[in-house]
């Protein structure tokens, strides 16, 4: 086997990972393999692959964004407050959604004018932004956001088949993959990530790179949020607690490296997919709560300790 | 004592990069390894010193044969190498590199005091007393980097010493303090496997010479018993011509003029100017500000005084990006942390700073980009087998030129060197200076730093002397000797040596 066909195959490694797994369990369970279950699962993986594929971008930088899932709840929260109060909810949902990049903009400009670590920084900020949103809310779910647009982002289908929030996540996947792979603004990303000093050298707008990506990062949590609370027809201040470590480790499933300059949008979907699949699968099996974590930890390891041994 | 390796063979994946190489040293002397960039020198001396496991081949210590499978087993033979790349740890004090591995300590615990007190012997025995042992790694410049590497080495009281491209970075002063300390290492019977690309050092150090070529032994001559051409000429497999190609350009009009340039810390009020199809050389000793005053220019550093114009209009100094709009190019000295993105590619690095060139409305032209570094790689000579290989993977003296390459994608107004063919190959040097002199013909002003005097000597039109980040000589570089440049560098010269040529 070539250096290159090893590089290729590694590439591929979550990939495989997601055909074992969903091999072994379309054996174990006859429900799995099913059109509608598989609908059900990528509905699912949805939300915590619009967060991840933000994500990322800002590990592809070296960085971290732990305030996804606070994002995420505040702008929830905009979004149904705004409807409440009668907005057009089509602009109430992008203003959510400008909203959530805004919070992201100010994660950037603290962590490249400020010099913050970006770990810092996002705890920080995830702490203020689920205060934030208890504030606005009042502590309580909203609901009543009768609003058949609003409905339909999370829980509509497509040719009566595909959830819309499928769509939305397959859309986004490829506009990362674009972004990543054929514009400078890619190019710049993994620059950065890969060696900034010398970036910064050759003419590449370092801060300016990083308040984007985490201003993308913003702006996907609150997509997730669109869709969350659109499927749940209320806002929760309290949605969206974890999911930072869930779209982590879809990211580090797939293969980009924490130390950043390296990976690819590819390996966070099957990720994503791969983390969805396992609990779907546990559930349908019928397996406790409990287990699943350890399961799906273990495999988590599993496959990053896999992912070191191919390395070498 | 004698070392030899037998029939050495290594290969990375489909590379061959060492075949059937035998290589002997004695001790008590000085053996310059030499060979092209990418010959396989660095590989040879990491398969000496456990880094690397040969596929094929013996090492045998005085007729016995040793296996050495870890950098720790060749420590045990008392085997140290001073490694090419700098691998000091950036966030830890320079004492703490020094004893990395090996701390003084009682019950586990660090004895500082001991350590702070050796340390500072070992860096004044090598004459840098100016390094720190407190400071941080990371805020040297490279120079006194590659010092510590080098006490470090001489640390470890070793019988075999491989120096793998040491003086790569240091100035005259230095390199005599070092060759000092050599000698006295010779006169103990240590053996010594010096690699360099500095020619003069070779002939002035060394005993004997191996050369590589290609991964094979092609000869070891007494250094008494050869010269220059036969060494290049081995090392080559043809003759190179010209070690400095000639120029044949007329400075014209002022491009670069830079007028009490202060930075508040390493530089102060230097003021020079450089005119189209010029080059003007700065030289100095170590920490003496050279890079410093490209920094500054470049908007790395904050200027704190002074004004610079390009052609006629005043430079913008607040980022690296403002210089590139306003076209100044720099080839930065330490190509690892500053000039190259490790793990991209040699054409992702190549296209860095140009890659708009090839995108419209912010998308890259993959074709045009393919095309664009195709053509690169072969003006340039860049010896790489494929555009899309790790550029960490290329030898150093091919890494320089993808250097030169991010740079040159757009001709510069103002080019900026700061030691341009540092660890690159004889060949490769001459290919570089063709390169200057081709950016000079079309109207470049290139303002170079190096600390090769020979190289400053014959490329520059003009010299720039400082000493402690003042300037004490801007020469004319016709009938200039090293004496003269030596004296304003250390501040010795009795009288104001400025010459009023403009
Ligand atoms: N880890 C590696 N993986 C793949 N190829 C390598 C590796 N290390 C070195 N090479 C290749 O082996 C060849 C020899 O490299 P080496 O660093 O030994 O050259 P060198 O003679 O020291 O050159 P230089 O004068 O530029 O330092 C080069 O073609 C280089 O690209
Ligand atoms: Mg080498």
């Amino acid at each position: 086997m070539t250096a290159q066909q090893k590089a290729t195959l590694q590439k591929l490694g979550p990939f495989i990972a997601l055909l074992v797994v969903s091999g072994a369990l379309a054996i174990m369970s006859p429900d799995f393999l099913t059109v509608g279950n598989l609908m059900n699962v990528m509905r699912q993986v949805s939300i915590n692959a619009l967060i991840a594929f933000g994500m990322t971008l800002v590990i592809l930088l070296g960085g971290i964004d732990l305030s996804v899932g606070s994002i995420l709840a505040l702008s929830s929260v905009c979004i149904a407050l705004m409807i409440q109060s009668g907005l057009d909810p089509v602009l109430a949902t992008l203003l959510g959604i400008a909203a959530g990049a805004g919070m992201g903009f100010a994660n950037g400009w603290i962590i490249s004018k400020g010099k913050v670590a970006p770990f810092i920084a996002t705890l920080a900020s995830m702490t203020i932004l689920r205060g934030l949103s208890l504030v606005f809310s009042g502590g309580s779910p909203i609901t009543g956001l009768d609003s058949d647009f609003f409905q339909m982002l999370g829980g509509g289908y497509v040719a009566g088949l595909v959830p819309v929030p499928v769509v939305w996540m397959l859309l986004m996947f490829a506009g990362f993959w674009f972004l990543l792979k054929q514009t400078v603004f890619g190019r710049h990303v993994y620059a950065t990530g890969g060696n900034e000093e010398a970036s910064r050298l050759s003419g590449v707008k370092v801060d300016r790179i990083k308040i984007w990506v985490y201003t993308v990062s913003g702006a996907m949590s609150a997509m997730a949020g669109v869709v969350l609370t659109s499927r749940l027809n209320s806002a929760q201040p309290t949605a969206g607690t974890g999911y930072e470590l869930d779209a982590i480790a879809a990211v580090v499933l797939g293969g980009t490296s924490l130390t950043g300059g390296r990976g690819w949008i590819f390996g966070t979907l099957m990720g994503a997919l791969l983390i969805g699949v396992l609990n779907n699968g546990l559930n349908l099996l019928g397996v406790s709560s409990f287990y699943q974590q350890v399961i799906k930890g273990a495999v988590i390891l599993l496959a990053v300790l896999l992912d070191r041994a191919g390395k070498k | 004592m004698k070392v030899s390796m037998r029939g050495i063979c290594k290969a990375f994946g489909p590379v061959r990069v060492l075949e059937n190489v035998d290589f002997t040293l004695h001790g008590g002397e000085i053996h310059a390894l030499m060979g092209e960039n990418g010959a396989g020198k660095s590989t040879l001396m990491k398969i000496l010193s456990g880094v690397y496991q040969p596929d094929s081949g013996s090492v045998e210590v005085d007729g016995k044969a040793v296996a050495i499978r870890t950098t720790r087993d060749a420590e045990a033979a008392g085997i140290a190498i001073i490694h090419q790349e700098l691998n000091l740890i950036p966030q830890l004090s320079v004492m703490e590199n020094l004893f990395l591995g090996r701390e003084p300590s009682r019950f586990g615990v660090i004895q500082r005091a001991a350590m702070r007190q050796q340390a500072r012997a070992q860096l004044d025995a090598l004459g840098a007393s100016q390094i720190d042992v407190e400071a941080e790694a990371g805020s040297l410049s490279i120079g006194q980097q590659q010092m510590v590497e080098i006490a470090k080495a001489l640390a470890m009281d070793a019988r075999v010493l491989i120096m793998d491209e040491p003086t790569a970075a240091l100035s005259a002063r230095e390199i005599d303090t070092l060759f000092a300390l050599m000698r006295g290492l010779q006169a103990r019977g240590v053996a010594i496997v010096y690699v360099s690309h500095r020619m003069e050092e070779i002939f002035h150090i060394c005993d004997k010479i191996s050369v590589l070529r290609d991964g094979c032994f092609v000869g070891e001559r007494v250094i008494a018993d050869t010269g220059f051409d036969e060494v290049v000429k081995l090392m080559v497999g043809r003759e190179i011509g010209d070690r400095f190609p000639g120029r044949d350009v007329v400075p014209g009009a002022v491009r670069l003029a830079v007028r009490g340039l202060s930075d508040g810390r390493h530089i102060d009020g230097i003021s020079f100017e450089a005119r189209a199809g010029e080059v003007l050389g700065i030289a100095g000793l170590m920490g003496a500000g050279r890079s410093e005053i490209l920094k500054t220019l470049f908007g790395v550093n904050r200027r704190t005084a002074g004004e610079v114009w390009l052609d006629g209009a005043p430079l913008d100094l607040r980022s690296p990006a403002a210089a590139i709009a306003a076209g100044l190019a720099f080839v930065t000295e330490d190509r690892k942390s500053q000039g190259l993105v490790l793990g991209m590619s040699v054409r992702e690095n190549a296209t860095l700073v140009h890659l708009d060139s090839y995108a419209r409305l912010g998308v890259v032209n993959g074709a045009a980009e393919q095309a664009a570094v195709a053509q690169q790689i072969s003006q340039l000579r860049i010896r790489t087998r494929d555009a899309e290989l790790d550029v960490k993977s290329l030898s150093g003296g091919n890494q320089q030129k993808v250097v030169f390459a991010k740079w040159l994608a757009k001709p510069p107004k103002v080019l900026l060197l700061d030691e341009p063919t540092r660890g690159v190959d004889v060949g490769g040097k001459a290919e570089i200076y063709h390169i200057i002199n081709q950016l000079a013909a079309a109207g470049v002003a290139i303002v170079m730093v190096s600390s090769e005097l020979p190289e400053v000597m014959a490329m520059s039109n003009r010299i720039l002397v400082l000493h402690e980040g003042r300037q004490t000589a801007l020469f004319d570089a016709a009938n200039l000797s090293q004496e003269d440049i030596m004296a304003a560098a250390t501040g010795t010269a009795g009288h104001d040596t400025r010459t009023t040529q403009d």
